[in-house]
């Protein structure tokens, strides 16, 4: 039998089931707390720093997709200083590489953009880094472009966990950061690569896109199928 | 003593430029140059990204023209997939191409240049507009508002948006059309040809009054390029290339668009940004060659649709087989329009018209792909290279400006030789060499791949470098 905790999120009383998280349960309550690396179906990474929330009685933020209830939590997701922060977060992204929405796959589906919509976020003001940046298309029906990535890591976690290839890892760091396929051969020489797909479906900005389709006015539009490999994978109890 | 004029800005055209015009020690006007003085080098921010994207890119070069470097750059990248569109994606994108060369001549004729015409070139700038117009023959504005709105639509309709389009893709375009946009096209041809045709009427009632600008207007001797058909007939969208000289005889023909650099040079003066383009055989600066609807009209046979045919045979009965002066630009525009809508209606009528094949699919198939098409001020090509995974390392475009900034050079020296006294740059001047520029119909912004508001300033420059007088508003 799974233990029922109580718990407050932005002062409504709310509940959830052991192990669940913060970031769940307040979806399931209607309380949208903005996240671009959590996608229902994967595992979370806590990449993205974007779902982090107050709890009372703790010093430190924490992530809301990292983060399990407890009986008696007290959760601020929305306040004038999250939203401060996660602006300087989105912000962040767009100045760690070279987005020129205008002429991208994405544009008007794209997650980083509803999400700098959603928050308010009008201007930046941060100094461009304005990186020199690869682009892979020796993929035969795919292209990665690094300028458009935010390492959210999506992509290395569906093809892990769902597709079995784990084609995708990421190496560096800091600035230097980048998604690599295999040890870090261009994509097209992959050999675990099985030519899914998924990456490219589950990519929230224009980085992943399917080689050939018409550019801009957002050609890249998503299929929702991560819902129904969850439900395979519960039946079979994997 | 020696001494320079300034123009600066050239009201009504599009972009950012200067003029300076040169005296010799007696005085007298000894050169003058037209430069372009902005530089945002488009090319180079294309090396790196997929060539797919290049129409996208380029579309959004221009405001004014952006169908016609859609046009031209996907087809310079059909011919890296090495595929041909399927026929009704060829002819579509025929149609939009076409809507922007209405939009466009309607706009240079009717918005920038009918003041002029309508008012004399020395006419208070007050009157002198559009505004104006509408106030002194209502009519002729309301054409020409009602022809440029319906060459959007069609621009609209057919590639999904009006300013930055983007319906027409690598392999063809990316919808079908349905019936009922064609019909709603087709619903509008009778007024436009009507409102063609109206102004076609009144233009050759007064073209006597432009006499003098006409004889002093860019009147020169020089060759002309432009796409033709199998026929010898206008085309706006393929083709072969065909150069004639002053007297008609052909001095290239059937000459495939993708072969044009071993024609064509590009030579670059100090003074501006704006690359010379010349015709190779005749050596720079002799090569000099026009462009645009008054070069589509010198080279070809016949424009291949009735009503424009008529207009083609009047045309050359008042100004010859191949008019010399560039102020014919304004009449040819007209009749290019009329033949523009004709084609369309004819297009919109054919009967694989609503098939729903409109784009051949293929990968990588070449490293290097030209496109070539006419747009609304004469004949763009586009040129790229890419590497094995589609990836663009050099791009070139060579756009209507480019092959006419000789002739506008020559165009400015003949006005200024003519109307320069002294040491004073005069309103009257002034007023004609903007005008003798607007009949090329520049758009500077493309020119020099800048994006951005273009303006125009006279500097009167004597022999010893000194700025005697300048003007600019
Ligand atoms: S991925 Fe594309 S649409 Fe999204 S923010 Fe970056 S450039 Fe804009
Ligand atoms: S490529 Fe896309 S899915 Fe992968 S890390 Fe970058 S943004 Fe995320
Ligand atoms: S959604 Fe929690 S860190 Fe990205």
């Amino acid at each position: 039998m799974t233990t029922v905790y109580t718990l407050t999120i932005d002062g409504r009383d709310v509940a959830g089931s052991e192990g669940q998280t913060v970031m769940e349960v307040a979806e399931e309550n209607g309380i949208a707390i903005p996240g671009l690396c959590h996608l229902e179906g994967v595992h979370d990474r806590g990449a993205c720093r974007l779902c982090m929330v107050e709890i009372a009685g703790s010093p430190k933020l924490a992530a809301a997709c990292m983060t399990t209830i407890a009986e008696g939590m007290e959760v601020t997701a929305h306040s004038e200083q999250l939203l401060e922060y996660r602006r300087a977060v989105t912000e962040m992204m767009f100045m760690e590489r070279n987005h020129v929405c205008a002429v991208c796959v994405a544009n008007n589906h794209c997650e980083l953009q509803d999400t700098a919509a959603a928050l308010g976020l009008t201007h930046f003001d941060l100094p461009r880094i304005s990186p020199k940046v690869d682009i892979d298309a020796s993929h035969r029906l795919f292209a990665i472009d690094h300028n458009r990535c935010i390492l959210c890591l999506r992509c290395v976690r569906v093809c892990d966990e769902i597709e079995g290839a784990h084609t995708w890892d990421i190496m560096h760091r800091g600035l230097e950061t980048r998604v690599q396929t295999d040890m870090g051969i261009p994509w097209g020489e992959s050999t675990t690569c099985t030519s899914c797909g998924k990456c490219v479906q589950v990519c929230p900005t224009g980085a992943l896109f399917e080689k050939g389709r018409p550019v801009a006015g957002g050609s890249k539009t998503k299929r929702p199928f991560l819902p129904w490999l969850k439900v395979v994978q519960e039946e079979r109890g994997l | 003593m020696s001494r320079t004029i300034v123009i600066d800005p050239v009201t009504r055209i599009e972009g950012h430029s200067k003029i300076t015009i040169l005296l010799d020690e007696r005085g007298e006007v000894s050169d003058a140059h037209f430069h372009v003085t902005q530089f945002r080098g488009f090319e180079r921010i294309t090396q790196g990204r997929p060539v797919h994207e290049m129409p996208a890119i380029m579309a959004r070069i221009c405001g004014i023209c952006p169908v016609s470097h859609l046009v031209a750059s996907s087809k310079a990248v059909d011919d890296i997939l090495a595929v041909e569109p399927t026929p009704t994606g060829a002819d579509l994108r025929r149609v939009i191409n076409l809507g922007q060369i209405v939009q466009s001549n309607a706009l240079s004729f009717f918005h920038l240049s009918s003041p002029d015409l309508l008012f004399g070139f020395d006419a208070d700038p007050a009157v002198r507009n559009i505004v104006g117009v509408a106030r002194h023959s209502p009519q002729l504005a309301r054409d020409g508002i009602a022809l440029r709105k319906w060459g959007q639509q069609i621009i609209e309709w057919l590639g999904g948006k009006r300013i930055h389009p983007t319906g027409i893709v690598p392999g063809g375009v990316a919808e079908p059309l349905s019936a009922e946009v064609r019909d709603r096209i087709l619903a509008g041809v009778p007024e436009a040809i009507a409102a063609v045709e109206r102004a076609i009427a009144w233009y050759k009632s007064d073209m006597l009054r432009w006499e003098e600008e006409a004889a002093t207007f860019g009147n020169f001797r020089s060759a002309f390029m432009g796409l033709v058909d199998r026929q010898g007939n206008v085309d706006h969208y393929g083709g072969w290339i065909r150069v004639v000289d002053a007297d008609g005889k052909y001095l290239a023909d059937k000459v495939d668009p993708r072969t044009f650099n071993d024609y064509i040079g590009e030579a670059v003066e100090p003074w501006s940004y704006l690359k010379s383009t010349y015709w190779k055989a005749m050596g720079y600066p002799d090569g000099i060659y026009r462009v645009g609807p008054l070069a589509r009209l010198n080279v070809a046979e016949r424009t291949g649709t009735p009503r424009a045919d008529e207009e083609l045979e009047k045309f050359r009965w008042r100004v010859g087989r191949v008019a010399g002066s560039s102020f014919h630009y304004h009449y040819a525009r007209l009749i290019d329009t009329l033949h523009a809508v004709e084609k369309i209606e004819e297009l919109l009528h054919g009967p694989d018209i609503l098939s729903k094949h409109v784009r051949s699919v293929a990968g990588i198939n070449r490293n290097e792909g030209i496109g070539v098409s006419e747009a609304p001020r004469g004949t763009l090509m586009h040129h790229y290279r890419v590497d094995d995974d589609g990836i663009v390392e050099w791009a070139n475009l060579v756009i209507a400006t480019g092959h006419n900034n000789m002739a506008m050079n020559r165009a400015v020296l003949q006005v200024a030789r003519h109307h320069v006294k002294g040491e004073t740059i005069t309103e009257p001047m002034l007023n004609r060499v903007e005008a003798v520029i607007r009949c090329y119909d520049p758009c500077l912004s493309c020119s020099t791949h800048a994006l951005g508001q273009m303006a125009l300033a006279i500097d009167l420059v004597g022999p010893d470098g000194r700025v005697l007088d300048t003007l600019a508003r």
